[in-house]
């Protein structure tokens, strides 16, 4: 009982936050209910039997990023979101590639309701997988993302690569060498 | 005794010990860092209050207990008050996976004997690690709050040197852990016992890792802003940079914080690269036997410690500040193709001896 009440404090927790980062006014605020968020879900992994996965989210996502994106929004200083004109068209109406943004958003929804639908079908939400033990094991995740999902691995590691490229062109000034 | 009980009321007891053994080893740091500033500049230091000054940093506390608690208009209220309590809370918390001794039964009390240490947990490093890299958000969020520029300006700083120091603290460790082959601070100190050449080097990590250590102790400094990292305050620059706006107790925590830091960031040294409780003299004295038999391995950790410490403060008062550009370029451009190079090498050289 007791593992089955964490759970369902923590998911409370990251669903909550979660839901009160897109209504704050303050960017600032987003950004520390989004940490919120992280942590609780850093909770649900040490629940899982997967603490070196729990250490690497709140080291690499609530630590690192989260530094990265309170620079972000203290550089700009923005005290409120600027609204305006971009507030009020509709998202499908905005130029250019934010219509696309609404094409992942739905796609997103659609997987994320395929998974749960999955999931619901196995039964239990708290346990996770019956080898969870095994891949909570540091030695073992390094063996199973280096040999039966390195493929996933790679193209993980490109995509982060192309993303780098990108903001390094972006961020690039005209003129620059 | 009923050993049920009896367990969780040590552990208690423990967690109590080492509670107040960091606001002591606050207090002891202030003074310290007074008194040797004070000899480094010729001149005596904190003297007045009591013996050769030592009550000092009471008087300190004291004094800013009496203060009134100033709140800047446009401050956020909240984060206000918040942040100082962020800083010191992960400060304590990081210290909580930090082993520092060996096995004991309290005198033969327990039937199962104790580690010494609040917790033992297998991924260890990296909870300590973990815990460290959300210190930073006391400060930055001290900065933001306060509504003042240089405030805000400390907080950008403090930022900007913890994501670009994290990555080569994070490397050096992950090289200690690859020589270890675990990530429990207490396997990584127990694999540093022995001793090699006919027992006239310890087998500390410090030796194989010399490039590791140099990198782990720069970017700890670094992350604890310190001397000469320490931007984020910068008093010729930004006033006092992060805590200009606060006063009172909420200003005392955040130098608390800092010097709670400096001890967690020593005592990960010690256990990484010193050996931690294990040997410091050589084999043919008695003295190791007798550290080992007395089960007082806690002093050797204490006295390496206090070494780092001093070392610390040592170069507080003699290395200048660096300038802001140089800091960032210098651990973009030096320190982290240096650490990278040291895993790569060390990958390679366990690979080569131990498949």
């Amino acid at each position: 009982m007791p593992e089955s009440l964490l759970f369902y404090v923590l998911s409370g927790l990251a669903v909550g936050a979660s839901a009160l980062v897109i209504g704050q006014r303050n960017p600032m605020y987003s950004v520390l209910l989004l940490i919120v968020s992280f942590a609780a879900l850093a909770g649900l992994y040490i629940t899982l039997d997967a603490p070196f996965v729990a250490m690497a989210q709140m080291i690499i996502y609530a630590g690192a990023i989260m530094v990265l994106f309170l620079f972000v929004v203290m550089l700009l200083n923005a005290p409120q979101e600027d609204g305006a004109e971009w507030d009020r068209t509709h998202p499908l109406r905005r130029p250019g590639f934010a219509r696309i943004g609404v094409v992942l958003a739905v796609l997103l929804v659609a997987e994320l309701g395929w998974a749960l639908a999955k999931v619901v079908s196995l039964g239990s939400p708290v346990g996770g997988r019956a080898d969870g033990a095994v891949i909570g094991s540091v030695r073992e995740m390094g063996r199973v993302l280096f040999t039966q999902y390195s493929f996933a691995f790679e193209a993980t590691s490109v995509l982060i690569l192309v993303a780098m490229v990108g903001a390094v062109v972006l961020a690039r000034r005209e003129g620059d060498a | 005794m009923d050993q049920t009980i009896l367990r969780p009321a040590v552990v208690g007891l423990m967690i109590f010990i080492v509670f107040n053994a960091l606001i002591i080893a606050s207090a002891i740091l202030v003074y310290a860092e007074r008194k040797i500033m004070g000899f480094m500049q010729q001149r005596y230091g904190p003297y007045l209050v009591g013996p050769y000054g030592m009550m000092q940093p009471f008087a300190d506390i004291l004094k800013l207990l009496f203060k009134e608690e100033l709140r800047p208009k446009g401050a956020d209220k909240l984060l206000f008050t918040l942040a100082p309590v962020l800083a010191v809370v992960t400060a304590f918390a990081a210290f909580s996976t930090v082993p520092f001794g060996g096995e004991t039964t309290l005198f033969g009390l327990l039937q199962q004997p104790m580690k010494l240490g609040v917790a033992d947990v297998n991924v260890g490093v990296l909870v300590i690690f973990a815990v460290t890299s959300m210190g930073v958000y006391g400060i930055v969020l001290a900065g933001w709050s306060s509504n003042s520029k240089y405030a805000l300006f400390g907080g950008l700083r403090a930022s900007a040197q913890m994501i670009s120091y994290e990555l080569s603290y994070a490397t050096a460790l992950a090289a200690i852990i690859m020589l270890a082959g675990s990530m429990s601070v207490r396997e990584m100190v127990d694999a540093q016992t022995g001793y090699w050449l006919g027992g006239w080097i310890p087998k500390w990590y410090l030796f194989i890792q010399p490039v590791g250590f140099i990198i782990y102790f720069i970017a700890g400094v670094a992350e604890t802003n310190r001397a000469p990292f320490d931007f984020p305050e910068a008093e010729q620059e930004l006033v006092a940079g992060f805590n200009t706006e606060y006063s009172s107790v909420r200003f005392a925590l955040f130098p608390q914080a800092e010097y709670i830091n400096m001890v967690t960031v020593a005592a990960v040294a010690t256990n990484l690269f010193l050996g931690g409780w294990h040997g410091l003299f050589p084999f043919w004295t008695p003295v190791d036997y007798y550290i080992e038999a007395w089960n007082i391995g806690w002093l050797v950790f204490l006295a390496k410690i206090g070494g780092i410490l001093f070392f610390y403060i040592w170069m507080r008062w003699t290395v200048p500040r660096y300038r802001y550009d140089q800091l960032m370029k210098f651990g973009w451009k030096y320190l982290l193709p240096a650490s990278v190079i040291n895993l790569l090498v060390t990958a390679a050289a366990v690979l080569y001896f131990n498949a």
